[in-house]
């Protein structure tokens, strides 16, 4: 059970981040589709600094260290996105999708490059090891094993939540969401505001890249992504209507589900249904279809999202 | 691409010279990358993709063979293609091609191998089942508002975990090598027939899959471009509302693209694994086709036949990438270009103003430059 809870927690601090992300993309009016592709780079450039840093670094270097890069690597990456979408008009939905498959194939071929360069020709696998650095941010409570992720992403939400409801800033930013030529006319700048929504993203999906493969692992094959996580994010923020409370409810429910696939074998009645753990896999896809089915009939996304912003057009 | 005569005004014209753009534009951005990785060899690897199967162009029999292997592993991204343009049309973004691609091959490999069946009723459950699972997503997408992308995505994951346990078990799987037995040897009777194999250097996996290609490419633009069914489908696609408003029915059409879409992508994966030229094995993640076919239909400017030329170049990139040396390059970096040249087909659009507009050209080609620098750095 204890187990149980771990590995909720951890999920659900992905999801919620990047959930999060997602919000604030598509509250600016950006359709964020590369969710996927920013943790992949996040993930990649938090599982590097943690390689490369020396064995003797104390344990709040690494921890900080480990984070900036993600987060910085995530902004950078978002702007694939937001150059393309912002300033050239692109289709959303196809950025996404192509950032997705850069992330995955670039990730690919620059771990693979670094490990052959490090390991002078003997390694060509696309793996990273990382126990030291996953060590550095594990520390216990009892007997529950918590690590500094949970916690930052416990802040960030607040963060979030405050800054959503409580500053102008946001609200001009989902201003540009809902009508962006009335924003304009108001004075507000509207592709400062996209750019800014989808750097939100970038920075919040890189911090849930790391934490998807370091909290729970100590080393990661990046020739997989990160398996979907960033789609499943998206339906958890649909199935939060874009609001940043109910965005950490369902990511909790869609956590406990996902987490479900690894701990199955250590709950006894579920081990003693004989069910094949494939099945606990597609747990959390199905599950959010079927409520997704059921909520998305009254859901209101952002009225302009996926939409160029054109000056001239009413 | 500078003078601007009447000829570049022609909006055909204008998608090719856009695809065209993004392809050579990818290909130089690889080049880069490729010079990143191993400044010395990186001319040498380029040559390497680019030349191909024709580094065996002293023996004929043995390039017609690579050619047909070409051909035939270019069948289920061109027909990807196909299902994806078809929807696009639609207004609909089926990404969820993946999954019924999936389904696809979990029927038609279940049929075949674990019970045996004739190639044509494979082929027909591979059909029935890629076209169930695209009904699934118009029916949520027409009746619940769910987001065909998000729903799509779902789907995806389901249908690769069903398909893993289907296919995983000791009727389908050869547990030692941990993928599907050949069905060469376990079912003849599920292999397509052969198509002109003499001429492709006894290709034993150049069947009627290629010409079946084409037929479904021709069928398709029929079916856009002359039919009362294909003017509604583009109609619904330009304005929901106003189609609705015309007395379309709106809801039927959705599931109904749906469905021809799934049974093309379903098609595509009984059309590839019942040559047996490869065998499933058991994957932690979605099979990539129905992304390529992303790739290829925006490539090809989403028209039925230009898929054909695109996914014939992609798969042609994507093979070349086999053919690096492996001691100073990794294969993937055939994908990595693969993935630049899709990124670029975002700004087809803003291509095409700039060949609109001449006077521009200089100002907006250096900010082509700037954007491609600025996404170089991200990937470093």
């Amino acid at each position: 059970m204890i187990l149980l809870i771990q590995y909720t927690l951890i999920f659900s601090a992905v999801l919620i981040l990047v959930a999060l992300g997602g919000m604030f993309s598509e509250r600016s009016g950006i359709i964020n589709l590369g969710l996927e592709g920013i943790m992949v780079f996040g993930a990649m450039a938090g599982a590097m600094v943690m390689v490369l840093l020396p064995e003797t670094a104390s344990n709040a270097t690494i921890v900080i260290l480990t984070l900036l890069a993600a987060a910085i690597a995530g902004m950078l990456s978002s702007l694939l996105i937001g150059v393309a979408c912002i300033y050239f008009k692109a289709d959303q939905t196809l950025i996404g999708t192509a950032v997705n498959m850069l992330a995955t194939a670039a990730a690919t071929v620059i771990v693979k490059a670094f490990n052959t360069s490090r390991s002078k020709g003997t390694d060509f696998s696309a793996k990273l090891d990382y126990v030291r650095g996953h060590d550095a941010f594990m520390f216990n409570v009892g007997s529950l094993q918590l690590s500094w992720f949970i916690v930052v992403a416990a802040a960030l939400l607040v963060a979030a939540i405050v800054f959503f409801y409580k500053t102008k800033f946001a609200l001009r930013l989902r201003a540009c969401g809902e009508h962006p030529q009335a924003a304009d006319s108001v004075g507000i700048n509207v592709y400062v505001m996209r750019y800014s929504g989808v750097l939100l993203s970038g920075f919040l999906a890189g911090l849930g890249g790391i934490i998807y493969i370091a909290a729970a692992n100590s080393t990661w094959h990046f020739d997989y992504g990160v398996a979907g996580a960033g789609f499943l994010a998206l339906a958890v923020m649909i199935f939060g209507q874009w609001k940043p409370e109910r965005i950490a409810w369902s990511a909790v429910l869609f956590a406990v589900f996902r987490s479900l696939s690894n701990v199955y074998m250590g709950i006894d009645f579920l081990h003693a249904l004989k069910i094949p753990g494939t099945v606990y896999n597609m747990f959390p896809y199905i599950v959010s279809l079927i409520v997704l089915a059921f909520t998305s009939q009254k859901s209101r996304a952002p009225k302009a999202e996926g939409i160029p912003y054109d000056k001239g057009s009413r | 691409m500078k003078e601007n005569t009447s000829f570049f005004k022609k909006p055909a014209v204008q998608t090719i010279l856009a695809s065209i753009l993004c392809a050579v534009l990818g290909i130089v951005l690889g080049y880069i990358i490729l010079l990143c990785m191993n400044p010395a060899h990186a001319t040498e690897g380029m040559v390497a993709i680019l030349k191909n199967f024709f580094k065996f162009s002293g023996k004929p029999q043995q390039l017609m063979y690579y050619l047909g292997s070409t051909l035939v592993k270019a069948v289920p991204v061109i027909l990807c293609s196909e299902a994806i343009l078809f929807a696009y049309k639609a207004g609909l973004f089926n990404i969820g091609a993946a999954g019924q691609y999936t389904v696809g091959i979990l029927a038609s490999l279940y049929t075949s191998l674990a019970l045996g069946w004739n190639w044509f009723f494979c082929l027909l459950a591979a059909v029935c089942a890629g076209a169930l699972w695209g009904a699934i997503c118009g029916f949520f997408k027409a009746f619940c508002n769910v987001n065909e992308v998000i729903a799509g995505i779902m789907l995806n994951w389901i249908s690769l975990y069903i398909c893993n346990i289907v296919l995983g078990n000791e009727t389908c799987m050869n547990t030692t090598k941990s993928e599907t037995y050949d069905i060469a040897a376990k079912n003849p009777s599920g292999i397509l027939p052969g198509f002109l194999q003499g001429v492709f250097g006894n290709n034993q996996y150049m069947t009627i899959a290629v010409p079946i290609t084409v037929i479904v490419a021709v069928v398709i633009l029929v079916i856009l471009s002359k039919t009362t069914f294909g003017y509604e489908l583009k109609a619904t696609g330009h304005n929901k509302d106003a189609a609705k408003y015309a007395g379309m029915n709106a809801k039927r059409n959705i599931i109904l693209t749906l469905v021809i879409s799934g049974a093309i992508s379903g098609l595509a994966a009984s059309l590839y694994y019942l040559t047996s030229i490869e065998h499933y094995k058991i994957a932690s993640s979605v099979p990539g086709m129905g992304f390529s076919g992303i790739a290829v239909a925006f490539l090809g400017g989403l028209h039925p036949i230009g898929a054909i030329v695109a996914g014939l170049f992609v798969e042609y990139i994507t093979l070349g990438g086999q053919y690096l040396n492996t001691n100073y390059f990794n294969p993937q970096v055939a994908d990595l270009m693969i993935a630049i040249i899709i990124y670029l087909c975002g700004f087809v659009l803003f291509f095409k103003t700039i060949i609109n507009k001449p006077k521009k050209v200089q100002k907006s080609n250096a900010e082509a430059d700037k954007n491609a620098s600025a996404k170089k750095e991200v990937q470093r």
